[in-house]
């Protein structure tokens, strides 16, 4: 008696899975195109990024042969390298929690009804729009102790009492860095917690009131909970779009001789640009890289994106 | 009546905000229009005694860089990496919206983790692998790059328009005797234009604005977009910043213009669902 109804439930599975595979099979070539671009230009330079930072370059990136650790241990004997990694957290941490500070707040009142909301949405989203060099550059023009209009602005509202060189040196350069960091960052922080004050029912914040709930108590208790979602989403996403910014470092700290103003990211491309040594900017590369994607696994395990896929 | 009063309190505040997000870009709006002798004036005054449109002409001819090479660079790639984006996107997006198979969520999970992936943490292998294919320094290896860092945010959105299309409409039009090209092309298509527009308008912005990987993969100037052109204006000892606002005018305003058109769409296609 068992055994047909074992033999029939195989022939099923059997069935079943040739099914699959050739859905498998249907569906590579409406992915191949996608494949062969993720593969060529993203998985493919992540191993010759690895491999080259195993192998000895001339400036001129001629191959000489294996290098064993050489590269990272150059890395790690850079005098200048415990200030870059200092900086590198100073500037992760502190520009994602200011962004998602403001971010929250901002989201807030946006999040209200008033005459030229519409238009106070538009005109958040230029800083997002807009290329991230091309505002760091009028920041480098603006905060200018000769020329520049904002340090003129600060000295006539009474903020300063003369002029201050913001860039001329590594600790004002690195702060001024950071403020136009959270600049750019505080509009899609605010979407992305925008996004989530909306998902929030308005009967549960009725709810709350009917029981006596203030403001306070509504926003810390109900409504703050329910934003956990999104405040994951937008600091993670932040963390990693932070930690990769070259653009307002290069054009703002660039021009300061020395590391003290530098990330691991600007020291990365210093490497490659000033140094011509490919090698080593790739053991730094990969070590960034490490970062990076114990970031992404932080992301897939506390947000789960794609969960309306499973 | 105290309703309406607090209401429009709101709206002083919102303009107080309004004017901190776009006081930058009104120094640059001015900026572009001060005369050379005035933008490095010492002290400097808010607005220029002469304004000089001329700098929106004089800006093409200067010794610092090759603008209009620069502006073609900068659109070429855009188009470009836009084109190839979409083209690799609106296949995978359909498919693994409309069909289930045993590879589709690890696709779509590596589709997630290279929009984690930026060309900036991956730019010396990118180096190293155009110089080997010997692409490196032309306009093909940032149309690649832009194309698949972007890939990501394209198949995400489209994605869940592809989704939220119902079964029976699709079914429906098979029974009329519409193939599967048929179907997407007549009845897929139309339904989801929106997710496709918001696809394109939002890789073009990346595109137009991407400088990290532009600055190692393209060293000769006539090839660079105008990101990276623009930094050549400043210099150790004399910028024209009116040039750099000027440029920047042209290379902000177009992109902001369409980023309102997709902004309702943005933050489901970046975070994957994560938020809706």
């Amino acid at each position: 008696m068992t055994a047909p109804t074992t033999a029939r439930r195989s022939r099923n599975q059997a069935l079943r899975r040739r099914a699959r595979r050739q859905t498998t099979l249907h569906a590579l070539p409406w992915l191949a195109p996608a494949l062969i671009l993720i593969g060529g230009v993203v998985l493919f330079p992540v191993g010759y990024m690895i491999y080259t930072s195993f192998r000895d370059l001339t400036r001129f990136g001629t191959d000489r042969g294996w290098a064993g650790w050489e590269n990272y241990e150059r890395v790690l004997d850079l005098g200048h390298l415990p200030r870059v990694l200092v900086n590198t957290g100073v500037w992760v941490v502190g520009v994602v929690a200011l962004s998602i500070g403001f971010g929250l707040v901002l989201a807030q009142f946006l999040n209200k009804r008033f005459p030229g909301r519409k238009i106070l949405r538009m005109v958040v989203i230029v800083p997002w729009a807009a290329s991230v060099v091309m505002t760091s550059t009028i920041f480098v023009y603006g905060l200018d102790p000769f020329y520049g209009i904002i340090n003129k602005f600060l000295v006539d509202v009474g903020i300063l009492d003369a002029p201050f060189g913001f860039l001329k040196s590594p600790l004002p350069g690195f702060l001024s860095a950071m403020a136009v960091a959270v600049f750019v960052s505080v509009p899609f922080t605010t979407f992305v917690l925008l996004a989530g004050l909306q998902t929030v029912p308005h009967d549960v914040l009725e709810a709350a009131q009917i029981d006596g709930a203030n403001r306070t108590q509504t926003y810390w208790r109900v409504v703050f909970p329910m934003l956990r979602g999104a405040l994951a989403v937008a600091t993670i996403i932040n963390v990693i779009n932070v930690f990769n910014n070259l653009p307002i470092l290069k054009t703002m700290t660039g021009a300061i001789p020395g590391y003290d103003a530098d990330t691991t990211t600007s020291l990365m491309f210093k490497i490659i640009q000033s140094d011509r040594q490919i090698d080593t900017a790739s053991a730094l590369s990969v070590l960034n890289f490490v970062v990076v994607v114990v970031v992404i696994g932080i992301y897939l395990r506390v947000v789960r994106p794609m969960r309306q896929e499973d | 009546m105290a309703r309406e009063k607090k209401r429009w309190g709101l709206t002083i505040v919102g303009t107080v905000v309004a004017l901190v997000f776009l006081f930058p870009y009104l120094i640059m709006l001015v900026g572009a229009f001060k005369p050379r002798r005035e933008i490095l004036q010492v002290p400097p005054a808010y607005l220029p005694d002469n304004w000089e449109p001329g700098n929106f002409l004089t800006m093409w001819d200067t010794p610092e860089t090759p603008l209009p090479f620069n502006l073609l660079s900068t659109v070429v790639i855009s188009l470009g990496g836009t084109a190839l984006a979409l083209l690799a996107a609106l296949p995978a997006a359909y498919y693994t919206a409309r069909h289930r198979f045993r590879l589709r969520l690890p696709f779509l999970l590596l589709v997630l983790v290279t929009q984690m992936l930026q060309p900036t943490v991956l730019a010396s292998g990118l180096f190293r692998e155009f110089v080997e294919l010997g692409i490196n320094d032309t306009w093909l290896a940032m149309i690649l790059v832009n194309a698949a860092f972007n890939l990501s945010f394209a198949v995400w959105i489209m994605h869940s328009f592809f989704a939220s299309v119902p079964n029976e409409i699709e079914e429906a039009a098979w029974l009329d005797g519409c193939s599967k090209g048929q179907s997407l092309r007549r009845i897929m298509l139309p339904l989801v234009w929106p997710g496709i527009v918001t696809a394109v308008i939002f890789t073009f912005i990346a595109c137009w604005n991407e400088f990290a990987a532009s600055l190692i993969l393209l060293p000769t100037d006539v090839n660079q977009p105008l990101t990276v052109a623009l930094t050549r204006f400043i210099g150790q000892y004399e910028s024209a910043w009116q040039y750099v606002f000027a440029v920047s005018i042209i290379g902000i305003l177009p992109v902001v213009a369409l980023f309102a058109l997709i902004e309702k769409h943005l933050v489901s296609g970046l975070t994957a669902g994560g938020v809706k």
